[in-house]
């Protein structure tokens, strides 16, 4: 049951990333991009890693998909012009992708030899703990620098992103004041004239 | 019971629902287009906007600023990320866990100060 539910995901996940790359409407693709996050995520909760498989779903469906769906539509981009490229980078991309398979036929090779204890590597959840709270057991003293420095990373992020979009003010915020609003009487607004007959008026 | 099949029958019925939606999508889509009458002609298929041909593509550019809420967004969702685990275990966890949290809170509202003194937040 379990493998047959893996097979059914892992294959949807494939056919998800073959339709990124193969979709002509930049649009489509990032919508199967999508597709595969959730597939990736489902993976993720069969093998047990729970926090995982919700984290992608947060962020990557609820975050980073709309942010490249803004790339998509924001930076006007000429595709058919990108398409003709294909060619040229055909070989790049082969060896970046031949240099993951080849990572991945290693790991597979050595994996019966690694020392580590094989229930850990395969089953993220141990003992009475959810996976969630194993990970709140160690992340926080154990591996404490790498949260911190995660925490500088999302602060950096933060900084650079404000300086590379932001441009400067030039006074068109336009921000509501309650004091001013109430403080206002009818004659700082309105000015009551007589206009005689037959004459203009300067405002 | 071990706790990984315990938990994975818990989400059996996500599972099922997927299922479920999954069949009705296609059966939905695929039922009308199998019995459905078809007859589609150039005016039919052809852009309808409010009765005129479209001036312009609808791809036009985006104000980069909506990616920038985007990406403050993100950083803000990872920070509540690393809450969770740390909200349900904080009964176990000593004070290094608790106030390496501090600090990590701290970091991120410097940033959020920046981007808040900087006006990242105002819209024009």
């Amino acid at each position: 049951m379990l493998t047959a539910v893996f097979y059914v995901f892992a294959s949807l996940l494939v056919l998800g990333a073959l339709g990124v790359i193969a979709a002509r409407n930049p649009v489509h693709a990032v919508l199967f991009l999508i597709f595969s996050f959730f597939n990736a995520a489902a993976l993720f909760l069969l093998t047990g890693a729970e926090f995982l498989a919700m984290l992608l779903v947060i962020v990557y469906v609820g975050a980073v998909a709309v942010l490249f769906l803004f790339v998509v539509m924001m930076l006007d981009v000429d595709f058919a012009a990108l398409k003709k490229g294909v060619s040229r980078n055909l070989p790049i991309g082969l060896a970046i992708g031949g240099l993951l398979l080849a990572e991945l036929v290693a790991i597979y090779s050595i994996w019966p030899q690694l020392s580590v204890p094989q229930p850990s590597l395969s089953d993220p959840v141990s003992g009475s703990m959810t996976n969630t709270e194993a990970l709140g057991h160690i992340l926080y003293d154990k591996y404490l620098l790498a949260f911190q420095g995660s925490g500088l990373i999302l602060l950096v992020a933060m900084i650079g992103a404000i300086v590379l979009t932001l441009r400067p003010k030039d006074g068109r915020v336009k921000r509501q004041n309650i004091a001013d609003q109430v403080a206002r009487r009818p004659s700082d607004a309105m000015e009551i004239i007589k206009v005689e007959s037959g004459k203009g008026v300067d405002i | 019971m071990d706790i990984t099949t315990a938990y994975l029958t818990d989400y059996l019925p996500i599972l099922l629902f997927l299922l479920v939606a999954a069949v009705v999508c296609v059966a939905a889509v695929s039922l009308s287009l199998l019995a459905g009458i078809n007859r589609p002609d150039a005016e039919k298929v052809s852009q309808y906007e409010c009765g005129f041909e479209p001036f312009e593509s609808a791809r036009i550019k985006f104000d980069v600023r909506f990616y920038l809420v985007a990406i403050l967004f993100i950083i803000f969702d990872l920070e509540v990320a690393f809450l969770f685990p740390w909200a349900i275990t904080l009964k176990d966890l000593g004070d290094t866990s608790f106030w390496s949290m501090m600090l990590f809170l701290g970091i991120l509202t410097v940033g959020f100060i920046y981007e808040w003194k900087k006006g990242a937040l105002d819209w024009e």
